[in-house]
């Protein structure tokens, strides 16, 4: 019954019209109820979106690279736009992480929102039937579109419902992204431009076709570039990193869950789906750059977080830490070819860096829920605040010291997965490069379990402390839901990398093929 | 039919495997909704469950020679052409090391019953040391590095969590994130060992690995531009590392003193028995790896000499029982490490497993006393308890003596046969190593009875409060303590022959034949009592003696002479009391470093740099830029008119220059 629906606008529009319901349904704060009935429509809209991406996952057929569940109508037939929609083994996981994550954002704001609910959650619905569109887009102005107005809820979210710091930081985070796209967009125009080439001469804006299109060394270094500036910032890679901590410490919990699970893997998709397959002689020019600008994000970085005085920015520090894996397992292949002269151990970079983008999601998504949880009881977000929390709140300590020991990367976690496949690939490339990428090994612990000693351990030296309670059924709920799928991949991640495979050894084999004209 | 449950069914072996696991989460998650007593039966049954296959499996291997099994569970993931699975080998070395691990831990388990016994934590403790059972049997039974790693870093995991039980403790949660991050240091040679045999056997199975280990001895790899290392040297080095973190050999030894501050049982289960010997393990099912290479295998000795010796200096100037003990467990780790280097696996294996037994009984007995002596771990204010406690003096005695290798006990034959293959060694670094073994026998038996003095002989030395109410322990603490002192008093007569001498170990052990040591002394093995009436006339016997002697004539004759000695001898005493300042270079240098670092990085380069020049610097020059241009826009129409008539001039000429060019 579901294979003849138009799956992925249902996943797309069902949260955005959802979205504009809940905006409609608004705040009816009769008897002081808190807007309930828009949480919980809300939290069916959520429900039923999820419900709607669960069989892209069932019926996906993992025998091929081709798009799937394509949907393709002419929208803007002047200029040959198209409303073209389709997944891979590549998009696929990452719309279901986005629809899942959205359910414990709705339930995570349950509580603690109580200024202009309904707004919030539409912001949240809105924003992530957007995301889901980026990943679904095979129309390079439709991604376009889907891609900068994402930011518009979240800069809402942020600039509303955050601390006192917010303007600053929407600002931040506004311009340093709709900096980076602008140059993007003047990158898919000259696609655009060059695409029609072929047979029909006509001007093509599907991403697809861009693959195909020949260029140049010049020509790809450019573009390159133009993608580098929107990609790294998003991601976000080491220079360009600095929106995100503020971003992140001002956020609301739901923004920043939402952020760090989702919204950085935008970045990392679009080096997949536009990057490397568009401009793999540039992608391989500029790798070295690459591999440098991950291996500092992940120890430069990682040094940076051992110093933060504030959880969340501790773990947005992490985060770009993490990320670096990301990037770093995406540009391995190319210096995995330089010295051996083939692409073994290209396609386990690439998997696992996207293994990697998915149990980071469910990480840092757990713990900025953490950081919420606590912050929802003493409003602060201050490391010396704390101390001997598991003394009042046992339960959640075992949550939280499972995430931390996630976080760095403890076997039989996910968390684990992703990095051990990025430096047994990296390895192959040079041996210093594992190297560095394994210090996160140190690192990584380091900053979690140190954070972990001051914040949980101990006895309670501050009175606030004292009185916390445990974390209610609700909490519970959210937080078991994500310790699961934490520990599911880490035992069993066969299944999601299974569906990557297809996609991958497609996209290793297409960048193995040099697009530079021959004369 | 039982025959087939062992050799074809894999479900044995995963019920010794999940039985624990099982008692775990029980204990752990579910500990809320069942009792006290039921939360230690639940986990003890897992335990027993295992133990029991575990000695049905050993049975099977010991006595009907059964055959290697190697099979796999399931999948882990795939990826580029590597296969990564969770599955069992199942040899003479795991089926020993299975034995070894369930046994000594449901002693740990029911002798728990009586330590914890007033400990608000009692449930929680319950499901960590199953859940340690558990990871350490998933370790062991590995039948690839990945699941290797697995139960290597879960079992680091559980000594975190246990050396933290404590949590209120300042001095514990220190000691459980300095213990967790020194493993990682290892770790992050472990994990980049896997990755290069990843690389260069394109498997991370053992059965493949080893098969293809010699094809690989020619092959090198550049980790300098212009080196040729060869690659399975890189290798070994890179696993040692982790060995040496695991198995806290210097200078990675730091942690494990500190690990001292978790309940004693699991010092005894976790910190002695089995958990640090994961390193030795390790290295003895690698050896078709280790063999080929003999700078590996010198870099083991000699770092397996400097622990043995240099850490058991140590032992002598501790003054808590547990550290004591905890020194002595590092020195034997180090006899263990000598005997990998020297090639004498077997050996080593052994030491191991006769060590497992009388070192957990040695902290058994000793968290005996501490339980008598209401948490008093300072040994000065102990003394005479031999006369309260008979069966925990006993016990410890025996202990003691099976750690020094008095001939006869388990620990002779395992240690001798260790110092008797490291002299037989031809390796360059062999004579040294010999000699910091030698003397670590003087050193061992001088602590020892130093120990042993102090706490059961002499006056008691304890307040009143303490003595009036002195008693032996309770049933639920001896029993496991005699249990234990049967194998060590035993096992090594028992099993020499066969382990050391003989080839029980089969195919489990590769060795050259050009490094084989022990088939050398092999060939002047005359059974155990020949074995026993030789000591009598070498060095390391009368080396004991005189550790006895000292420490007799130290501590019970002429007690004020240890101090006037450590008068003279100030400097040496300092460095000893300082623990040779490893922890002070690791605090300032290391984690002090870190930090400087990590400050720098944030406030010079994030702060300064990136957001105060380029970002918010960007911002200013903007701002800059329109308070410039802010000056055009005057409002004025003439200056409007102005620019108006200036552009179109421009453009004029422009046009003109382009037309007259065609």
């Amino acid at each position: 019954m579901f294979a003849n629906l138009p799956l992925l606008s249902l996943a797309i529009w069902t949260p955005i019209l959802g979205g504009l319901a809940v905006l409609a349904i608004g705040n009816k704060n009769r008897d002081n109820n808190n807007a309930i009935e828009a949480k919980v429509f809300a939290l069916l809209i959520a429900i039923l979106t999820f419900i709607l991406t669960v069989p892209l996952y069932v019926l996906f057929n993992l025998d091929t690279a081709a798009m799937q569940f394509v949907e393709k109508t002419a929208w803007i037939a002047l200029f040959n736009i198209n409303y073209y929609l389709g997944i891979d083994g590549i998009s696929m996981p990452l719309i279901i992480l986005t629809s899942f994550i959205t359910i414990i954002v709705i339930l995570a704001g349950w509580g603690s929102i109580k200024d202009k609910v309904a707004q919030y959650l539409s912001c949240f619905l809105i924003m992530e039937g957007l995301m889901i569109g980026v990943f679904a887009a095979l129309d390079a102005i439709l991604f376009y579109v889907f891609w900068e107005a994402m930011l518009i809820p979240m800069f809402l979210v942020i600039g509303i419902w955050g601390g006192p710091n917010r303007i600053y930081a929407t600002l931040k985070f506004f311009i340093y992204t709709f900096l980076g796209s602008v140059l993007m967009l003047v990158a898919l125009l000259y696609l655009h431009l060059n695409s029609g080439i072929g047979d029909t001469g006509v001007g093509s804006f599907s991403i697809l076709d861009f693959h195909q299109v020949q260029l140049s060394l010049t020509e790809q270094r450019w573009i390159f570039i133009a993608f580098l500036i929107a990609f790294a910032v998003k991601v976000p890679m080491w220079p360009v990193h600095t929106w995100l901590p503020d971003a992140h410490v001002e956020a609301p919990t739901g923004g920043s869950v939402i952020l760090a699970a989702i919204m950085l893997k935008l970045g990392a998709y679009g080096f997949l789906r536009f990057s490397l397959p568009i401009t793999p002689d540039g992608s391989a020019s500029l790798s070295f750059m690459m591999i440098m600008l991950s291996l500092i994000a992940v120890v430069y970085i990682g040094f940076v977080a051992l110093v933060q005085q504030d959880m969340k920015k501790l773990i947005a520090y992490s985060s770009i830490s993490h990320m670096g894996f990301v990037t770093l397992g995406f540009f391995i292949p190319w210096a995995i070819f330089s010295v051996n002269n083939n692409w073994n151990g290209a396609v386990m970079g690439i998997e696992g860096a996207m293994v990697q983008m998915i149990s980071h999601g469910f990480i840092s998504g757990a713990m900025f829920l953490c950081v919420g949880v606590l912050y929802d009881r003493l409003h602060s977000r201050m490391i010396k605040d704390y101390g001997g929390v598991v003394n009042t709140m046992p339960t959640f300590a075992a949550f939280m010291l499972l995430f931390a020991m996630a976080n760095a990367g403890l076997p039989g976690t996910s968390g684990f997965v992703g990095e051990f496949m990025v430096i047994i690939s990296a390895l192959k490339a040079n041996f210093w490069y594992a190297f560095f990428a394994a210090l996160t090994l140190i690192i990584g612990a380091s900053y979690t379990l140190w954070m972990v000693k001051r914040v949980i351990f101990g006895s309670v030296i501050h009175a606030t402390v004292a009185g916390l309670h445990d974390i209610d059924k609700r909490e519970l709920g959210i937080l078991s839901v994500l310790a699961l799928m934490v520990l599911f991949f880490g035992v069993y991640p066969a299944p999601l990398i299974d569906v990557m495979h297809s996609s991958v050894e497609h996209l290793v084999e297409h960048i193995s093929i040099s697009k530079i004209p021959t004369e | 039919m039982e025959n087939n449950l062992v050799e074809q069914d894999m479900s044995i072996y995963l019920a010794i495997v999940l039985a624990p696991l099982m008692g775990a989460i029980i204990a752990g998650v579910f500990g809320r909704y069942i009792s006290r007593t039921m939360a230690h039966q639940v986990t003890i049954v897992g335990v027993a469950i295992s133990a029991a296959l575990s000695l049905l499996v050993f049975k099977h291997f010991a006595l009907e020679d059964m055959t290697t099994i190697n099979e796999t569970i399931y999948t882990w993931m795939v990826s580029d052409g590597l296969h990564l699975e969770v599955g069992f080998l199942i040899d003479k070395l795991t089926a020993m090391m299975m034995v070894v691990v369930t046994f000594v831990s449901l002693m740990v388990h029911i002798y728990t019953i009586g330590y914890m016994h007033d400990d608000s934590g009692y449930k929680r403790f319950f499901s960590y040391i199953s859940l340690f059972t558990f990871s350490m049997l998933m370790l062991i039974m590995a039948n690839n590095f990945v699941q290797l790693f697995f139960g290597w870093e879960a079992v680091g995991l559980v000594s975190y969590l246990l050396i933290g039980f404590w949590y209120t403790r300042e001095t514990a949660i220190y000691a459980n994130l300095k213990a967790f991050i020194v493993n990682r240091v290892g770790d992050f040679g472990f994990i980049l060992g896997i990755a290069l045999v990843a690389m260069t056997f394109n498997s991370l199975d053992y059965q493949d690995v080893f098969a293809a280990s010699t094809l690989h001895t020619e092959s090198t790899i550049a980790l300098f531009p212009g080196t040729h290392w060869s690659t399975i040297t890189v290798i070994c080095l890179l696993l040692f590392i982790g060995a040496m973190a695991k198995s806290a050999q210097a200078p990675l030894h730091v942690w494990l003193p500190d690990s001292m501050e978790g309940p004693t049982p699991i010092s005894a289960l976790i910190h002695a028995a089995t958990m640090v010997t994961a390193g030795i393990f390790m290295v003895a099912r690698m050896s078709p790896l280790f063999e080929l290479s003999p700078v590996a295998l010198n870099f083991i000795l000699l770092i397996g000499a400097v622990t043995a010796f240099f850490m058991g200096l140590l032992g002598i100037v501790q003054n808590d029982i547990k550290r004591v003990i905890a020194y002595s467990t590092l020195s034997q780790l180090g006899y263990m490490t000598v005997a990998l280097g020297a090639s004498a696996y077997a050996a080593s294996i052994f030491h191991l497993m006769t060590h497992a037994f009388f070192k957990a009984l040695l902290f058994l007995a000793a968290g005996s006393v501490i339980i008598a002596m209401h948490h008093e771990q300072d040994i000065r204010k102990m003394g005479g308890i031999r006369h309260y406690m008979p069966i925990t003096w006993i016990t410890f005695l025996l202990g003691t003596l099976a750690l020094i290798g008095t001939p006869g006990f388990a620990g002779f034959f395992s240690k001798d046969s260790i110092i008797m293959a490291v002299h037989a060694s031809q390796l360059p670094g062999a004579n040294i190593a010999y000699l910091a073994i030698l003397l670590g026998v003087f050193i061992t038996a001088f602590y020892s009875f130093r120990l042993y003095f102090l706490v059961f002989h002499g006056q008691p030395r304890m307040d009143h409060h303490t003595k009036a109410d002195l008693h032996e322990t309770p049933k639920v603490v001896t029993v496991p303590l005699i249990l234990l002192a049967i194998p060590s008093v035993l096992i090594g007569a028992l099993f020499v022959a066969d382990m050391v001498f003989g080839d029980f170990f089969g195919a489990a052990i590769m060795v050259l034949p050009e490094h084989d040591v022990l088939a050398t002394l092999a060939k002047d093995y005359h059974g155990i009592i020949a074995m026993v009436l030789h000591s009598f006339k070498s060095l390391p016997f009368w080396l004991m003696l005189a550790g006895i002697m000292s420490a007799w004539y130290l501590y019970m004759v002429n007690p004020s002479l240890p101090e006037k000695l450590s008068q003279r001898l100030l400097i040496i005493h300092k460095v000893l009391l300082n623990k040779y300042y490893f922890d002070d270079i690791n605090s300032t240098v290391f984690a002090g470093g870190a930090r400087q670092l990590g400050t720098f990085l944030s406030r010079f380069g994030d702060t300064q740099v990136i957001d105060g020049w380029f970002v918010n610097g960007s911002a200013k020059l903007v701002a800059w830029f329109s308070s410039i241009i802010r000056h055009i826009q005057s409002g004025y129409l003439y200056h409007y008119a102005f620019a108006m008539m200036l552009g179109l001039a421009t453009l004029l000429v422009l046009l003109l220059t382009t037309v007259i060019s065609h």
